[in-house]
């Protein structure tokens, strides 16, 4: 493939410029979607459901249909437009606070459900756009707005695991970790974007990519800091890899 | 054709098969006493036309379901009880902002809190002057009887599609679980439901560009545009959308305002009062937004008192008063925490009236 053909950018996305600050992921794993979606061919059956946060503006972003779901229902909101039109895909794009904290019930519930939705989940441990609160992922001793000493597992408890809660759930088909900092990440992320499109599209169940994710300007790290922050820091915390398969040999 | 004849059923399953019967094949709900006999119904009958039932894990991420489902444009609706409309207004909120037709119904009951199971009109606030944050309205419908509910649900689905409007429809425990004949409408079909393919989210197939359904812009002076076109369109509901009863009310000297359960209650009142010399009338509004204000208030002129009376410390009450304008006196009767007032005491206090 000749090199323009290959960075080109995706038909997925929209002529809209990104509002991401400079070395947040957000940015690499949209571009990571929208490869699979057309690589897929599902561009005209997708729709899309934003969340709140920085990424609010995402259903501006992709050149599929799309909705903005309130803080933490986006995979409540998902199973509605799944339900209605079972044809279409459905793809739900949520952040830590959304998805660990306020919609805690929800995705535990289309989970177990084997909701035929795929979840794209950015974990930067922090509030993003309200300006860097404590989110449900913040590591312990790590310093935010609201743990302006560090968190404190006697007052705010642990950091969540939400893949390994997850993972115990009998509707989940594909759920993987994973880092968008090296370029070996970046390929190993869109690897697993699309075998949880597959468990969509082959009807297996639900399917989640956590992405571990930087947010060089709530972190206050510059984006080459942040990437080394998040390999020394949050990898040990959260450790990468597949933690449930059952797409099987379509890929 | 199906044959129109009159069958018993109790007031939760006649709403539920009224709404099959209007096209609905889409159903997210959650058990709440007094309704879960409409949950339990959708559960049982969906699947015989082919719809889809699904009991959610909460009252909030069922609004959140509805929500997903109205905005692929098809005919969807679910039921609660106080609580648990309590719990739905977050996606009430979102869906009237975001400007998707659908149906609530929302069986009152004895509040607030925890409160009772049984019959009250205490969500009449709540209901009409939005229950959840911004600026909004939803069409607001109060059936007197199961055969009204039926009409009314159908209503509903027809109403919400027009003006891509919420529409609930508020009812209580006692509706809900008493038992009537109901002669029940043909089934619709569903080819001919309203078009929504100019705004819904199906899937671009390539041949259009993106829909976008949101409630949201970040720019306060294209929110504000949005919301003045969303007036816009409350201003045309107001308009034309309007229902109620007019029941002896042409010499009426004092008029009974009353809704749902208890306007149907205070016809019996009237007749009774009649007999004994007083020229009282029933207004029972019908729908309770838009509210019948022009309306009722042409009383004013001949009537030389109001008198309103609802399952509730008076919330209804404030509209009437604002009706009425300080021209005639307005009283008030109510009983709250699921009692249901007996048409013997409202007579008692209508005779202390006049």
């Amino acid at each position: 493939m000749a090199y323009a053909e290959r960075f080109k950018a995706p038909t997925s996305l929209s002529e809209k410029e990104f509002t991401y600050c400079p070395g947040c992921s957000h940015g690499i794993v949209h571009r990571l979607i929208a490869e699979v979606i057309d690589e897929l061919e599902i561009q005209g059956k997708t729709i899309m459901v934003a969340p709140v946060g920085c990424s609010v503006f995402a259903y501006e972003f992709f050149d599929v249909d799309g909705t903005v779901a309130a803080h933490g229902r986006a995979p409540a909101v998902a199973t509605g437009i799944k339900r209605a039109s079972p044809d279409n895909v459905v793809f739900t794009y949520q952040g830590d606070g959304d998805l660990a904290a306020i919609g805690t019930a929800e995705i535990i519930h289309a989970a177990n459900r084997g909701e035929l939705i795929t979840t794209i989940f950015i974990n930067n441990a922090i509030y993003g756009m309200t300006g860097g609160q404590m989110a449900p992922t913040t590591l312990l001793g790590m310093k935010t707005t609201t743990t302006p000493y560090g968190r404190k597992e006697n007052i705010e408890g642990y950091p969540i695991h939400v893949s390994e809660v997850l993972k115990e759930l009998s509707g989940v088909a594909f759920l993987a970790r994973t880092k968008v900092t090296t370029p070996q990440d970046v390929i190993k992320t869109k690897k697993y974007l699309k075998r949880a499109f597959y468990a969509q599209l082959n009807n297996i169940g639900f399917g989640l990519v956590e992405v571990l994710s930087t947010c060089p300007t709530n972190w206050g790290l510059t984006p080459i800091e942040s990437m080394k922050w998040l390999e020394d820091n949050m990898v040990k915390e959260f450790p990468l890899g597949v933690y449930v398969d059952k797409v099987g040999d379509v890929y | 054709m199906e044959k129109a004849e009159k069958v018993m059923v109790k007031g939760t399953e006649a709403i539920g098969e009224a709404a099959i019967r209007a096209g609905c094949r889409l159903y997210f709900g959650y058990p709440i006493t007094p309704q879960s006999e409409l949950t339990e119904y959708m559960a049982r009958r969906l699947p015989e036309v082919n719809g889809t039932f699904l009991q959610a894990e909460s009252e909030v991420a069922v609004s959140n379901m509805i929500y997903g489902a109205a905005s692929t444009g098809k005919r969807v609706m679910t039921s609660t009880s106080s609580p648990g409309f309590s719990l739905m207004q977050e996606g009430v909120s979102y869906i009237a902002g975001a400007e998707l037709p659908c149906v609530f119904v929302n069986v009152v009951r004895g509040g607030p809190g925890l409160g009772d199971i049984q019959p009250a009109q205490s969500d009449y606030f709540q209901a009409t002057k939005g229950g959840g944050h911004g600026d909004y309205k939803l069409i607001v419908y109060g059936p007197e009887s199961l055969q009204e509910a039926v009409e009314l649900t159908i209503r509903a689905f027809d109403v919400a599609d027009k003006y891509r409007i919420p529409v609930l429809l508020l009812t209580d425990g006692l509706l809900g679980q008493m038992m009537e004949p109901v002669k029940f409408p043909s089934f619709k079909n569903l080819n001919t439901l309203p078009d929504h393919s100019d705004w819904a989210l199906t899937g671009t197939k390539m041949q259009r560009e993106p829909h976008r359904v949101t409630s949201f812009d970040l720019d306060p002076v294209k929110l504000e545009k949005m919301n003045i076109q969303r007036h816009e369109k409350y201003k045309t509901i107001v308009k034309k959308e309007k229902l109620f009863e007019e029941y002896k009310l042409n010499d009426a000297e004092v008029v009974l305002v009353a809704y749902g359960t208890m306007g149907r209650i205070v016809k019996s009142v009237v007749d009774t009062a009649r007999e004994k010399g007083v020229k009282a009338g029933v207004f029972r509004p019908i729908s309770l937004w838009p509210f019948p204000y022009e309306e009722l208030g042409r009383y004013t002129e001949n009537a030389k008192l109001f008198f309103t009376i609802e399952m509730s410390f008076g919330q209804m009450l404030e509209d009437v008063r604002l009706a009425v304008n300080g021209k005639k006196p307005v009283e008030f009767y109510g009983r709250t925490g699921g009692v249901v007032p007996t048409p013997g005491e409202v007579l008692a206090k209508l005779m202390e009236l006049v």
